[in-house]
């Protein structure tokens, strides 16, 4: 698999404290326009840590303080004066366990784009719950129950819903934290399917515990372990060469 | 001896050892019917050139064998990594071993195919030194397998060498015999169908040296020279 050349986000020697704890130890790394990367690595290596700067979620945890540099495009996304309503609409987060609004279905969808300005007229509101609803892959069956409770569709639904409620405000980036733990394997099936069709024109970064997700789905992985990145290359080189005997072993299923 | 060990699960060690064990069997099974087939062949012994043909059908057996117990752990296990390399290394050196199965049988049906002259003592030494060294590639081939050792893989990839010289000098010997006497060209060429088989059966041998180095080093070495090949073994690129 080829990937883009195009640097989208840069993580330079980035640490995150909890309290005390440092739980990122100085981490660089380059995120490549329209690339899937996958985070793998044992449960408390820090891999939603990470993921939550690049979003600067983060923000949000007490005690957690975040050094480094990340950028996005070029700039500094933890500027101050950068305005993080904005910075989340570009960079969309799905989390493990699809989270729809105690809503329908379309005003989980709408809540975005209204918040954000980005439909003046109802009926171009009803665009973007559509076209969403479509790359998400969700349209087809939920086209007639627009006005029901998201939370009444199916584990998988939901979590394409949730995929469809990101994509309404056109972010560039999506960032998904084990995004299909919660799901059967067709459900499972799907939602690679549509990480497959959805970067052609979003850049997407996952953390997932299924290692062989990460091999079929992404372009790039990276290998986190205690805190510091192992590794990051190329899938294919990954799960058939990896340069690092620490990478190695969680692959393969050992004790180092 | 190279174990492989310290998966999680020790019944995923088990396996993957087993294959290795199963190929190795193979390996050595194989190496009789080529040692027998050499002797068949230098002392005319046609019982043992039949006993080497109908050793095939073990071969064959126990690929097939092999095969499926690959298969299996693909579909169960999902190998990554040395582990991935480990499979598909057995899975292409049993390929390998049944081919020289195939040339061990070619031999001993030289024996049985002609009622012809016998070649001279001469002839037969020829055969016989050139027979040890290939005997001795295959055995050091399952050895570096077996022991994950690509510095003695490299080693076999270097007597191939050797064992090519020998098939250019029978090749030769017997052609000036033919062209001088029409009467040996039936002998003649027999002897050069066994030291053909036998050239062929050290290129396999060296197949079965690459897929090693392939799995300890994770590099195809396959289309490379031999000073590429050390530099990979010896981690000089
Ligand atoms: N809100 C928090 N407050 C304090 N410590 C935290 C917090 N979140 C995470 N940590 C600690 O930071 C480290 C990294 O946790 P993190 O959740 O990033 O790991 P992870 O790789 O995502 O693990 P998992 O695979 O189990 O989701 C752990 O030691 C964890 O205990
Ligand atoms: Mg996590």
């Amino acid at each position: 698999m080829k990937t883009n050349s195009t640097l989208k986000m840069k993580a330079e020697n980035v640490r995150v404290f909890y309290g005390a704890n440092e739980a990122i130890k100085g981490i660089d790394m380059n995120v490549y326009q329209n690339e899937v990367l996958a985070f793998i690595g044992p449960s408390g290596c820090g891999k939603s840590t990470f993921l939550r700067c690049l979003n600067r979620m983060n923000d949000t945890i007490d005690q957690c303080r975040v050094t480094g540099l990340i950028e996005l495009d070029g700039q500094d996304m933890y500027d101050p004066r950068l305005d993080v309503v904005q910075l989340r609409a570009q960079i969309g987060m799905v989390f493990q366990k699809p989270n729809p609004f105690p809503k329908s279905i379309y005003d989980n969808i709408a809540y975005g784009p209204k918040l954000h300005g980005l439909a003046s007229k109802k009926s171009e509101l009803d665009d973007i719950v559509e076209s969403s609803l479509q790359k998400a892959g969700l349209w087809k069956e939920v086209k007639d129950r627009l006005d029901q409770p998201g939370t009444g569709l199916s584990g998988g639904q939901q979590q394409r819903l949730c995929i469809a409620r990101t994509i309404a405000v056109s972010p560039e980036v999506i960032l998904m934290d084990e995004p299909c733990s919660a799901l059967d394997p067709i459900a499972t099936s799907i939602i690679e399917e549509l990480i497959d069709e959805l970067k052609a024109n979003y850049t997407i970064v996952m953390v997932t515990h299924n290692m062989q997700q990460a091999a079929r789905v992404s372009d790039r992985t990276a290998f986190f372990h205690m805190g510091e990145m192992i590794e990051i290359g190329s899938t294919t080189e990954m799960f058939t060469k990896p340069n690092n005997k620490r990478t190695e072993d969680y692959i393969t299923g050992r004790y180092g | 001896m190279n174990k492989i060990t310290g998966h999680y699960s020790h019944a995923y060690d088990d396996e993957l050892n087993e294959a290795v064990d199963r190929l190795i069997r193979m390996g050595a099974l194989v190496g009789e019917q080529l040692q027998d087939a050499i002797k068949a062949f230098i002392k005319g012994d046609r019982e043992l050139a039949s006993q080497v043909i109908q050793t095939d059908r073990k071969v064959n057996a126990q690929e097939i064998d092999i095969e499926e117990h690959c298969l299996d752990i693909i579909a169960r296990r999902q190998p990554t990594a040395i582990d991935l390399r480990l499979i598909v290394g057995v899975l292409k050196s049993i390929n390998d071993v049944e081919r020289i199965g195939d040339q061990a049988e070619h031999i001993a049906k030289q024996l049985l195919d002609e009622d012809c002259q016998r070649p001279t003592d001469a002839q037969l030494e020829d055969i016989d030194m050139m027979g040890d060294k290939v005997l001795n590639m295959l055995q050091q081939a399952l050895l570096s397998f077996q022991r994950m050792d690509p510095a003695l893989a490299l080693d076999v990839l270097k007597q191939d060498r050797l064992v090519d010289h020998d098939y250019g000098r029978i090749l030769r010997h017997n052609l000036t015999y033919m062209l001088e006497d029409t009467r040996q060209i039936t002998r003649g060429l027999h002897l050069i169908w066994v030291a053909r088989a036998l050239e062929r059966i050290g290129d396999h041998a060296q197949n079965i040296c690459e897929f090693s180095i392939f799995i300890t080093k994770g590099r195809n070495v396959s289309h490379l020279t031999e000073d590429e090949v050390d530099a990979v073994v010896h981690d000089k690129v």
